[in-house]
Parts: structure tokens; C-alpha cells; sequence
């Protein structure tokens, strides 16, 4: 396979370079006697190998993204094209048809259409191939000798790889960067196609949720597409009802953990309460499902709750709130901990007892990032999903009845995406506005609460 | 042993600590130190970095209560009464033995609430004008009144180092406290800022039982009346200033108040 043999010779070459430029660093060395060169042969080699290896794997790169777009080009160019259907679904059969049975991953064409163009694709194929390994042995060649040409007693290789490393560092950290980018960027173009049928006004603004994603996909009917209920479901569970349970026992376990727990308590103490953090949200979402949401249910038909649905916000939100503890008790816990000593003990030398200290001074000089944490804590309770896939329901209710069922934006995410619709109806396009939005709140959430933190961090130091 | 001065007449005792020994884990930091802190004098405690002067005095009002590791054996007494039984009340103790630290530590709160922090929770003062009083009085005593007074709901940290320091030196005189245990206060502040500070000692002196641990000889020399030499956990020799100063007993002192180390 192509880009398999590209990396071959990359690496190959590669490791050929290394060889021979320390094979004549070594010379260098013996030659002059000298104890101390500018870099050690090691650095010679390194600096020749990354030359001869980065190039190489970036054309390997280019050429897996052009080859198959040049495949097609010189396959359409043959005359047998010529009798190709026009346009659309059946001309992309018979050529990806075609192309899967010249590179050997089908056995026979199925289309009898497809077999003429067998040939064609499997030598644009062959010579595409055979391109991709002249060009790269070329660069590589040409990199390696022009490289290697550059070693001298007193060439600093040294600082150059050290250059080089830091380059590639910085491309794997803007991996995650770009990657959001292009996240955003999705979103964006779809939102845009489904604000283009649907009034971004009845969206943001209509109570009523209910896209029938078998109705017609050209006329929509914009009041099908209120997302009220939804933003009003997430953050009821969300934002008030998981924030209820995780900021007061959050808190509180920070202020335990940090003030009075003795140093053998809070050392399994705390990494169990981390332990939480790393429960697969399935898991809680069906101890929400089968565990809380029947018990809730069950508790309010005894006290006289008949209309209490087995799936409920309650349910939910309670669940959520408890996997949210530890996220509010650790950013509390740094909070207070970065509060200066000084600060703590000044309170208690005046005479004030633990708990006046803790909430007269401690968690007021804390309370930045304490409020921060709280709102990384929404910003990701609002983002969750597979508790209120099992837990909450999927009825769009507007309502402030926490023992109903309510569906948030997540759950509608999921349930448009995952349907048999089309991605070109307003149903399937609708969970990327609802995307849009999230990522927005999100996104704004985490921005404010950074920025706190940090102020927070400067101002004591 | 220690050494106890003998031009040194012992008057009656504030507070009086007998063969006290402090632990960290297995260390030993203190070792069986006996002193008497006088009610009317200012009392320092010099000696050289590590010499258990500090912890010493964080004994005197159970600020070694709050590490885990330490362990305090031995007696004291503030008014003859043990301070280290299960009855004396450790936040009582405070609100009568007041500290000021090495690094002024204001709240992240208004000069005002600063001050009036202690008089709230004590109780000392409860409505607005009882607490005014409390906070302009003990601005007074610190000096700082007149550099304070039309900003007092400016943040206590906003103020420069040697102000914060009588900021918490206000602070502690505003729960009206017996004595004042001073740990190395001037340390992080410029000579301006310290000859303030000293100042203020030189005020507050007869009024509070003041003790004042300190790097410098010679500011142990112009504010005390008393001074204790410490030298690796123990007191080597206690006695009045003026004599440590000129007339030293013990060589170790001598080698110290001349320079020799430390």
C-alpha cells in the first residue's frame, strides 16, 4: 500500500541518514583529537535523520490526500469515460466499484458497467504509486545529502534539533486547538443550513419542541422547532437541580478535606471522592434510570404525587449533582489550599474558632475560585448526556415540576442524529443548532471561569 | 541550664513557662526553656535562625496547636493559670494573648472589618457606633489613624507593607488583649517602616505585656527592657537587656551579641 511504503522509506532513509552523518561526526572527532565539537555525533546524526524523516512523511501526507483525486482525474481522462452516466449516485458506484476491485479490497465487479474501468484505475494506480516513491525517495535523497553536506566540526547541530523538537511540540498542541476550530467550523456551516429553513427566531424563542422528521424537508413548519423547553430542561437538571446537590456537599467536602481532616483521612479521602470523577457517565446514567428514578417515582405516589413520572428531572439532576461533586470539591479544595497560610492563622490568632475562620476568611478570599469551579461544574453538567438519555425522559416539557419528565439539548442531539432522517431535513440539522448553542454556553462559561481563576491566582502572588 | 542574669530582680509574672519542651514528630525544637514574662516590660527573644525562638513563642498562645505534628510538654501559665489543660479555652487564650506575624497578614477585607473582625466575633462590640469606637481607638494606639482615617473601606491589603503591619498590630490590640507576642514583625519591611513599628512598641510598652522575637540584636537592644537568648531549643541566658547587651555571662552570648555567629 502506498502510504505504508512512503513510510518505509521515510523511516528507512531515515535511519540510513542517521547512520552515516554519525559515522562522519565520528571522523570529525578523530581527525582533530578535539575533546570538545560543537555537538556531540549523536546531534549530527539526529539533525541528518529529522531532515531526511519530516520532509518525507509530509509529502507521504500530501500525496495520501492528492493520489486518490489524481487516481479518478486520469481514470476519467481514458475514453471509456465517455460513456459514464452524467451525474450522480450510479456514476459514483461504477467507479468506486471499479476502483475497489483493482486495488484488490473486492473480488469481482457487480455492475458489468464497472469492469472496463478495472483496468484504467488499477494502472493510474500502479503509476500514482510508483510517482509517490520516485518523488519521495527523491526528497529524501535530496534532503539527506544537502543535510549532510552541512556537517562540519563546529556545525551547532545541537540547537537545531533542539529548534526541531520544539517545532514539533508545537504542532502537537495545536492538534487539540485546530481540531476545536474545526468543530466550530462544522457547526457553524450547519447551523447556518438549518437557520436557513428554520427562523432563527421561532428556534430560540418557541415553546413548542416536536420536529416530525418524516414531514416535508422544504417546507418546515417553523413552530415544530421551539427549543425553549429544551434550554428550560437542561438547565432545570443542569444548572439548579444537580447544582442544589453539588455546590452545598462539594463545598463542604472541601472545606472538611482542606481545614479539618487529619493527613491520613484526606489521603484516601480525597482520591476517593476523584474516584467519582472517573465513573463512566453510563454507569451513573442507569443507576439514575433503575436506581433513583423508580425510587423518586415510588416516594411521591406515597405522598400523594400520583402524576409523578417514572423518568424525571429529579432523578436526573440528582444523579448529576453527585457526579459533579468531586469536579466542585476539587476546584474548591485548590481555591482554599492557594489561600496563604498567613491568612488562616492570622484569624485563628485572634481568637476565631475553625469554622468563623473558614467562613470569615477562608472561603470569602477563596470565593473567586470557588465561583469558577461552580461554573466549569454547569458547563459540564449542561454538556451531559447519557444521564438524561436514561434518566430524564425525552417529553419536551415546560414545566417547573421537577417529578416530570424533561429533555434537555443533549438528549435531543442525540435522539435527531440517530434517527433513519435525512441530513438534508430540518430534524437531523436541528441537533447542530442545538449543538451551536451548547458549544456557545459552554464555551463562554469556561472562558469566564478561566479568566477568574486567573485573576484569582495573581492576586496572590 | 539556662543562665538567669543575677542583676535580673524577678517581679511578678504575666505568664511563667516551666521546663517547656515542644516536639515536631520525634525532634525536639524546644528543650525545657523556663521563663517568666513580666507584665510591665517588653521582652525579646534573640538568637540565631533555627534556635526555636519562634516556636517558643507560638507555645505562649497554642498557635502550635494548628500543626498536626507538634506536641507541647511541660506547664505555662498566663495569670497562673495552666493554658495547656482541656478547660482553658483555646479561643479565650487567643482573644487575651494576641500575635503579630512575621509577614503582615491583613484579611482580604476593609481596614475597617480588619479591625473590627475580633471585637465581632468576641462580641466585644455589637452595634455600629461601639464598633466605630473600637476601630478608630485601636487605629490610634497603632498610629495609623490619621493615615487611614477617610479611607477605612479601602482593602486592608491595599495598603504598604509597614502600614499592613500596624494594621495587624491595631488588629490585635482591638480585642483588648494582656499580652502581645510580636514574631519578628519588622522583618519584611524597609528601616523607615521599622523605626515606626519600634516606635509603637516604645507606645504600647506598660500597657500590654509585650514579647517580641527578633533577628536583629539591635533592635532587641532599643525596644526591650528584657531579653532571652535561645541557642538550639534551649534559653541560654535570660536577663535585663542592659546586661545581655554589656555584660553577658554565658560565652555562647557573648560570641552571638558580638558577631561570632548566628
Amino acid at each position: 500500500m502506498s502510504p505504508i511504503t512512503l513510510f518505509l522509506i521515510a523511516f528507512g532513509l531515515g535511519l540510513a541518514g542517521w547512520l552515516a552523518a554519525r559515522a562522519k561526526a565520528w571522523s570529525f572527532q578523530q581527525e582533530s583529537g578535539a575533546k570538545r565539537m560543537a555537538a556531540r555525533p549523536n546531534y549530527h546524526a539526529w539533525y541528518v535523520a529529522l531532515w531526511i524523516v519530516i520532509p518525507t512523511l509530509a509529502f507521504a501526507l500530501i500525496w495520501a490526500l492528492a493520489a486518490p483525486q489524481l487516481v479518478i482525474q486520469s481514470v476519467l481522462a481514458s475514453e471509456a469515460a465517455s460513456a459514464l452516466p452524467e451525474f450522480g449516485f450510479q456514476r459514483e458506484s461504477i467507479l468506486s466499484e471499479a476502483r475497489a476491485v483493482a486495488s484488490g479490497n473486492a473480488g469481482s465487479v457487480f455492475n458489468p458497467a464497472a469492469q472496463e474501468f478495472v483496468e484504467p484505475f488499477r494502472e493510474a494506480i500502479n503509476r500514482y504509486h510508483l510517482i509517490g516513491i520516485a518523488v519521495a525517495v527523491v526528497i529524501a535523497f535530496g534532503c539527506g545529502v544537502a543535510s549532510f553536506l552541512r556537517l562540519r566540526p563546529d556545525f551547532t547541530a545541537r540547537t537545531r534539533v533542539e529548534r526541531t523538537v520544539m517545532a514539533i511540540l508545537l504542532l502537537a498542541s495545536l492538534v487539540a486547538i485546530l481540531t476545536t476550530f474545526g468543530i466550530f467550523a462544522s457547526l457553524v456551516f450547519e447551523t447556518f443550513r438549518f437557520f436557513g429553513m428554520v427562523n432563527p427566531i421561532d428556534f430560540l424563542f418557541g415553546t413548542f419542541w416536536g420536529p416530525d422528521p418524516m414531514s416535508n424537508p422544504d417546507n418546515p413548519d417553523g413552530s415544530r422547532y421551539g427549543a425553549i423547553p429544551l434550554f428550560w430542561g437542561t438547565i432545570y437538571i443542569g444548572a439548579v437541580i444537580a447544582m442544589i446537590v453539588a455546590i452545598p456537599l462539594g463545598l463542604m467536602s472541601a472545606i472538611y478535606l482542606t481545614q479539618y481532616a487529619h493527613p491520613k483521612v484526606r489521603a484516601w479521602v480525597k482520591p476517593t471522592l476523584e474516584i467519582l470523577a472517573g465513573v463512566p457517565t453510563v454507569v451513573y446514567g442507569y443507576f439514575a434510570a433503575l436506581t433513583v428514578a423508580p425510587a423518586i417515582r415510588d416516594m411521591a405516589y406515597s405522598v400523594g404525587f400520583t402524576s409523578a413520572s417514572s423518568e424525571s428531572a429529579l432523578a436526573a439532576g440528582l444523579v448529576m449533582g453527585v457526579m459533579i461533586i468531586p469536579f466542585v470539591s476539587s476546584m474548591a479544595d485548590d481555591s482554599i489550599a492557594a489561600v496563604p497560610s498567613a491568612m488562616r492563622d492570622g484569624s485563628l490568632a485572634m481568637g476565631a474558632t475553625t469554622s468563623e475562620t473558614i467562613r470569615k476568611v477562608l472561603v470569602p478570599a477563596a470565593l473567586p475560585g470557588i465561583v469558577a469551579g461552580v461554573m466549569l461544574a454547569i458547563s459540564r453538567a449542561i454538556g451531559e448526556t447519557m444521564i438524561v438519555v436514561m434518566a430524564a425522559g425525552a417529553a419536551a416539557n415546560l414545566t417547573g415540576n421537577p417529578l416530570e419528565a424533561m429533555t434537555t439539548v443533549t438528549f435531543q442531539i442525540v435522539a435527531m442524529l440517530t434517527g433513519e432522517g435525512s441530513f438534508d431535513h430540518p430534524a437531523t440539522l436541528s441537533a447542530f443548532a442545538l449543538g451551536f448553542v451548547l458549544f456557545m454556553v459552554t464555551l463562554g462559561l469556561n472562558f469566564v471561569a478561566l479568566r477568574v481563576v486567573k485573576r484569582f491566582r495573581e492576586a496572590y502572588e | 541550664m539556662t543562665v538567669i542574669h543575677p542583676n535580673l530582680k524577678q517581679t511578678e509574672a504575666k505568664m511563667r513557662a516551666s521546663d517547656v519542651s515542644v516536639y515536631y514528630g520525634d525532634k525536639k525544637a524546644i528543650d525545657e526553656v523556663s521563663i517568666d514574662i513580666p507584665s510591665e516590660y517588653v521582652t525579646a527573644f534573640i538568637g540565631p535562625s533555627g534556635c526555636g525562638k519562634s516556636t517558643f513563642l507560638r507555645t505562649l498562645n497554642r498557635m502550635n496547636d494548628t500543626i498536626p505534628s507538634a506536641r507541647v510538654e511541660g506547664l505555662i501559665e498566663l495569670d497562673g493559670e495552666n493554658i495547656y489543660t482541656s478547660a482553658m479555652d483555646v479561643v479565650q487564650l487567643r482573644a487575651r494573648v494576641g500575635m503579630v506575624f512575621q509577614k503582615p497578614n491583613p484579611f482580604p477585607k476593609s481596614i475597617y472589618d480588619n479591625i473590627a473582625y475580633g471585637p465581632r466575633i468576641h462580641g466585644l462590640a455589637e452595634t455600629k457606633d461601639e464598633v466605630d469606637e473600637v476601630v478608630e481607638r485601636s487605629l490610634r494606639r497603632a498610629g495609623l489613624w490619621e493615615e487611614v482615617k477617610d479611607r477605612l473601606s479601602d482593602s486592608g491589603t491595599a495598603l504598604s507593607g509597614g502600614q499592613q503591619q500596624r494594621l495587624c498590630i491595631a488588629r490585635a490590640i482591638a480585642v483588648d488583649p494582656e499580652v502581645i507576642l510580636m514574631d519578628e514583625p519588622c522583618s519584611a519591611l524597609d528601616p523607615i517602616a521599622t523605626a515606626k513599628i519600634e516606635e509603637l512598641i516604645d507606645d504600647l510598652n506598660g500597657r500590654y505585656a509585650i514579647v517580641i522575637v527578633t533577628h536583629s540584636m539591635q533592635q532587641a537592644a532599643r525596644v526591650s527592657q528584657r531579653t532571652a537568648f535561645f541557642h538550639l531549643g534551649k534559653m541560654v541566658e535570660y536577663g535585663k537587656t542592659s546586661d545581655i547587651f554589656t555584660n553577658p555571662i554565658e560565652q555562647r552570648t557573648q560570641d552571638y551579641i558580638t558577631g561570632r555567629y548566628g
